[in-house]
Formats: structure tokens, C-alpha cells, sequence
């Protein structure tokens, strides 16, 4: 146990000021004195008529960008329709198994105007290039877009697990999308390096912090072999980190991952563009730390939970809510959550200088920390060959899932303490109203798609499919191929299909 | 001495949230039984296959993506036809209280809800084989 810090402890040189390298305070001078965080609640459900009720009604409600949950079959390459998507549709997300869908997904709301953010990640290639087809359908210059495609794709092997194809090839996937967008969107983040998900699985703060980072260099190995330069694509890298309950860890989690970056990124590759060394990140708030018991309290963690992302410098957040240990949420609890990170913005107070915890010596050690710690990872992930090999060794995995059984035998001896659950509790519970997703909206979707594959050009739809495959023999960048399917209203299940007939499927080692 | 209590621990439907499983899967095997994990993505055909092969006198369903009201009672459904009733079914994950009581209803020894104890989960499996 560390003595309570005194000042004679404390002999770091204070970091550089907020907008300065390494950037550990912050990458803007003034932070949120000069613009705040975007509101961004990820959201999807039923079908895209309701799901674009919902972004309707969040922006009416003061969000300030949208971020979209696709279902799993769609994360999944499957159409509605397909028979391994029985009772899945609509359950986890919106379906979008088309254009039509994507376009309904954004009717009326000007996506010339937005920002949204895509949670996608196997087929991700597939649906950005649906969104900027419907983008496109609307009058808007695909080139002034902006918008984050989350796009990555290690951290499902390592965490999440929505994968379709092998790494390698999925990695060609990924690389096309950051050179397209290098190329033709130079407003978009093709890739959002994802730190969340391997939270979530039960990794700690800083395997958190240090897998995600190395995911990055792997993405920026793979563009450069492509030829591109650092600094024509790493300034649109984007992150995503969880908001965990940790108070002080998580803010100092931010700060060493800013400091991480930059340091990494110029040692390595010699990045010079001050915006290829700048960490930008979303953050949410931990839906593990979620629960069932007491849901009320929810709305505190989740409070801490986002004042932590604010005080580590996020550029955009998502609120969890109460409800979310049960289902995906009611709007009455959605609009709470906004409203926390409302009050927070415009009533707190702790926007107003940039970093408030830097010097504080508590923060700075676990910074330094932190920041030691993921460079030992980095540095035996790298004597792996890569995240791919340490992927396929089943490394991170092992360490995650050793992380999460010993954090759950901590739970249940008491030493970790989770109020209402182990302590605390109470008898009587208060029901809460929850979102319940009507069966009929997978029947609906299901019909729409029948009468989609009646009306639109077939014989257009398998050239484009027959085009894709050769595409995908060879090694071209795929992004065209998959614009011109997506036009001829090809689906994302055929698509898919077409691609994993060349790529083959990914299948994990089950390992406990 | 008796042999061990030999468990399936399943993850059906698309979702790849797999943190529950894996979790359940280590105390069970930590309190002495032998555990048979299956991966991701399996179809109920799947499940009660593997059941069969491994000769196990429970499986375990995770199910996080809201699809159990679909997949469980296929399971149940194949464990009949089969001839497999004496296999026991315990489902863990995302249910609601209504839909834990139908499945209960039709057949599955226990639901656990989120915030279920390890230990609560490794009685429940050892006493349900017990009932064989």
C-alpha cells in the first residue's frame, strides 16, 4: 500500500499543458471552454422505422450526433431472413440488411448535417459503403462527411467475438476502408480502435489501455504496407474507451493512452502532423458494471462513470441506462442518461479547466503506471510477431478471461464490493418498465426484404456479386466493388456470402 | 467414489458475448466437475449432439442477445425427441422474469438473472444432477 502522498514524494516534472506533446492533458488548449463533448447515444432496435423514430427524437431531446446499434444478425453478415437469424432480429440492434434499410435508417435527418458513428465491425466495408450510397441518394458530398466507422475487427477476436472471416483478410478489409477514406473521405474516421469491448469481456484498466493501443499500431502496419504515409491516414484514427467505476485509474487511463499514442506514433513511424499524434476518443460509460439488483443505482454509476470521461478529456460520450442490465433502453431512460451528461456539461462546473487532476499525485502515479505497464505489453505482444499471431496463440484472450474469472471470485468472496448485489441488498424490488422488442418486427422485415428481392434488378445484383468475388480473388481495394453491389440493392447477406466464399469463416478455439 | 458431474457449458444464437460462459464454465470445473465448452454460435442441433457425444448429465445455456425465447425450447424441444429428458437444462443471462418462468415452465431446471452467485450457480448444477 502506497503512504498518503506528501509533496516531498513527488519529483515528476509537471506534464506539458493541455494542446501540447504528448498531449497527456488534453489534445486542445482549452478543452471544453471551447467546444464540449458530443452527446452520442449509441442506439438500435426493432426495425429502422423505429430506430429512426428514436434519432429523431434524441436530437429533438438536445443529442448532438447519432450513433447506431445494428442487430446481430447484421453484425453478423445474415439478412433477416436468414434462418440463423431466427429471433434475433431487431433484438440487439437495428436490422439493415439492405440501401433501402440504410436509407430508412436515415430518413429526414440530413446526414450532410450529422455526425454518426457505425458500430460494425466484420462487415463494416459493406455498410459504410451503404451509408455513403444513401448519403449520396440524399445530396450530400460524400467527401464532406463526417462520421466514425467503428471497423475493428482484432478486438472482436479478442473480445467480443462478432467475426466473420479470418483475421488476415479481415485485415485487407479494414485496410481498404482506411485507404478509401484516406482517398475520398477525408472527414470520416474509417476506424474507432476499441478498448471498450475487451473492458467489457472483464479485462482490467490496463490490459484495456494496452491491447487497444497495439490494435493501433497493427491498423497502422497494415496501412503503411499499403503505401500510404503515417500522416495521410493516422490523423482519422479514432478510440473508443470504456468509463469504468475506478474513479481515478479511468481518468489516468485517458491521459497515459493520449501520452501512449503520441509518443508511439512518432518513435515508431516518425509521425510528424500533429493531428496523427493526437488521441481522439468516444468513451462509455461500463455496461458491465451494470445491474439488476437496485437498478436506480445505476443512474450514480453511470454518473461517475461519465464524469471520470469528462475529466479525462473525451471527445464524445455515451451515458448507459438504468434499464440496460435487462434490455436495450425505454426512452424515458434514454433521455435520463442524456440529461446526466447534460447536467454535467451545463451545471457541474468541472468543464472548466482543461485536465483538472493533472499534478495531483495520486493521478499522475497511476498514469505513470498505467503508462508502464501497456508499454510491457506492447513490448511482448511485439515479440509475438503482432496482435494477429498473439491472436491466434490465443494470448489476449487468456489474459482477459483470467482477469474476468478473478475479478468474479472477488465478487463472491466480498472483497469486491457491488452495492445491492453482495451488500446492501434489499428484498422488495421495484419493477421497472422495459422495452420489449414486438416479435412482429422480424416478420416485417422479413417481408420487406421478399419484396426488395421481387422489384429490384437481379441480373444487375449478380453481376455486381460475381464482380465482387473476383475483386476479392485478387487484391484490389474492395470498396468499389462493394459500392457498385450496394447500389444494385445486393444485401448484406449476399454479400457476405460472396466474400466468405473467397475469405473463408473464422472459427475460435473454444478455451476456457 | 463417484464420478464427476459431467456439464455442457453452451453458448447458442449469434451473440459472441462469451465472458459469462467462460466464467461459469471455470467454477464449475474449479468445484470438481468436468465441463465441456462448446465455443460460439451454436445451433440447438449442436447443443444436444455434443450432449449426446459427451454424455453429460447438464447443459448450460448462455444467452445474452435476447433470442432465448427462440432457441431454448428447441433444445428442449430435440433433448425430447431424443430420448435425452433426464438431461438437465440450466439457462443463464439477459431474461426477463416472465419469460424465466415460461422456461421454467417448460421444462429448464433454473434461469439465472444477472447478479446470480457463483455458488448459487454450482449447487444448483450439482443438485440437478443429482436428480438423474
Amino acid at each position: 500500500m502506497q503512504p498518503v502522498w506528501m509533496a516531498h514524494h513527488y519529483n515528476q516534472v509537471m506534464a506539458a499543458a493541455a494542446g501540447q506533446f504528448p498531449y497527456t492533458r488534453g489534445i486542445h488548449e482549452g478543452m471544453y471552454r471551447d467546444r464540449l463533448w458530443t452527446m452520442r447515444q449509441f442506439s438500435g432496435f426493432s426495425t429502422p422505422e423505429e430506430t429512426n423514430r428514436r434519432y429523431r427524437y434524441l436530437l429533438e431531446q438536445g443529442q448532438t450526433g447519432l450513433s447506431v446499434a445494428f442487430d446481430l444478425p447484421t453484425l453478423m453478415g445474415y439478412d433477416s431472413d436468414d434462418p440463423l437469424a431466427a429471433g434475433e432480429v431487431g433484438k440487439c440492434g437495428a436490422p439493415v440488411s439492405s440501401l433501402e434499410d440504410m436509407e430508412t435508417l436515415f430518413a429526414g435527418i440530413p446526414l450532410g448535417d450529422v455526425t454518426v458513428s457505425m458500430t460494425i465491425n466484420s462487415p463494416a466495408a459493406v455498410i459504410w459503403a451503404m451509408y455513403l450510397v444513401a448519403a449520396e441518394k440524399q445530396g450530400a458530398d460524400i467527401s464532406r462527411l463526417s462520421g466514425t466507422l467503428q471497423n475493428d475487427i482484432l478486438k472482436e477476436y479478442i473480445a467480443q467475438k462478432e467475426y466473420i472471416f479470418p483475421p488476415r483478410p479481415s485485415l485487407r478489409l479494414v485496410t481498404d476502408t482506411i485507404e478509401f477514406g484516406a482517398r475520398h473521405t477525408p472527414r470520416f474516421n474509417p476506424i474507432s480502435i476499441s478498448g471498450y469491448h475487451i473492458r467489457e469481456a472483464g479485462s482490467t484498466a490496463l490490459q484495456e489501455l494496452a491491447f487497444t493501443l497495439r490494435d493501433g499500431l497493427e491498423y497502422a502496419d497494415c496501412a503503411l504496407e499499403r503505401g500510404l504515409g503515417i500522416d495521410e491516414f493516422a490523423p482519422r484514427f479514432s478510440f473508443f474507451f470504456n468509463a469504468h467505476n475506478d474513479f481515478f485509474e479511468e481518468i489516468a487511463k485517458y491521459r497515459a493512452a493520449r501520452q501512449l499514442w503520441a509518443t508511439l506514433l512518432r518513435d515508431r513511424y516518425g509521425a510528424k502532423d500533429e493531428r496523427s499524434l493526437k488521441l481522439r476518443f468516444h468513451a462509455q460509460t461500463a455496461g458491465c458494471s451494470l445491474t439488476w439488483q437496485q437498478p436506480y443505482n445505476n443512474v450514480i454509476r453511470t454518473t461517475l462513470q461519465a464524469m471520470a470521461a469528462v475529466l479525462g478529456g473525451a471527445q464524445s460520450l455515451h451515458t448507459n441506462s438504468l434499464d440496460e442490465a435487462f434490455a436495450l433502453p425505454s426512452e424515458d431512460a434514454v433521455t435520463l442518461a442524456l440529461r446526466t451528461q447534460q447536467v454535467i456539461a451545463y451545471e457541474s462546473g468541472i468543464t472548466a479547466e482543461p485536465d483538472p487532476f493533472g499534478g495531483s499525485y495520486h493521478v499522475e502515479e497511476l498514469t505513470a503506471k498505467l503508462d508502464a505497464g501497456a508499454r510491457e505489453y506492447i513490448r511482448k505482444i511485439d515479440a509475438m510477431g503482432g496482435m494477429v499471431p498473439a491472436i491466434e496463440a490465443g494470448y489476449p484472450q487468456a489474459e482477459i478471461a483470467q482477469a474476468s474469472y478473478e475479478f468474479q471470485k472477488k465478487v463472491e468472496s466480498g472483497e469486491a464490493v457491488v452495492v445491492g448485489v453482495n451488500r446492501f441488498r434489499s428484498e422488495e424490488e421495484r419493477p421497472l418498465e422495459l422495452l420489449r422488442i414486438d416479435a412482429a418486427a422480424e416478420a416485417a422485415q422479413c417481408a420487406k426484404l421478399r419484396r426488395l428481392r421481387g422489384s429490384r434488378n437481379n441480373a444487375a445484383v449478380s453481376k455486381a456479386l460475381s464482380d465482387l468475388a473476383r475483386e476479392a480473388e485478387g487484391s484490389a481495394n474492395l470498396m468499389p466493388a462493394l459500392l457498385g453491389a450496394v447500389r444494385a440493392y445486393a444485401t448484406v447477406g449476399e454479400i457476405c456470402a460472396t466474400v466468405r466464399s473467397v475469405f473463408g469463416c473464422w472459427q475460435e478455439r473454444p478455451n476456457i | 467414489m463417484k464420478p464427476p458431474i459431467r456439464v455442457l457449458v453452451a453458448k447458442p444464437g449469434l451473440d459472441g458475448h462469451d465472458r459469462g460462459a467462460k466464467v461459469i464454465a471455470r467454477a464449475l470445473r474449479d468445484a470438481g466437475m468436468e465441463v465441456i465448452y462448446t465455443g460460439l454460435r451454436q445451433t440447438p442441433e449442436m447443443i444436444v449432439n455434443a450432449a449426446l457425444q459427451e454424455d453429460v448429465q447438464v447443459i448450460g445455456l448462455s444467452i445474452l442477445s435476447g433470442a432465448h425465447n427462440a432457441i431454448v425450447p428447441r433444445v428442449m424441444e430435440l433433448l425430447r425427441e431424443k430420448e435425452m429428458a433426464d438431461v438437465k437444462v440450466v439457462v443463464g443471462g439477459i431474461i426477463p422474469d416472465d419469460d424465466a418462468r415460461e422456461l421454467e415452465r417448460q421444462g429448464v431446471t433454473r434461469v439465472f438473472q444477472p447478479g446470480a452467485s457463483l455458488d448459487t450457480i454450482v449447487a444448483c448444477v450439482r443438485e440437478a444432477a443429482g436428480l438423474q
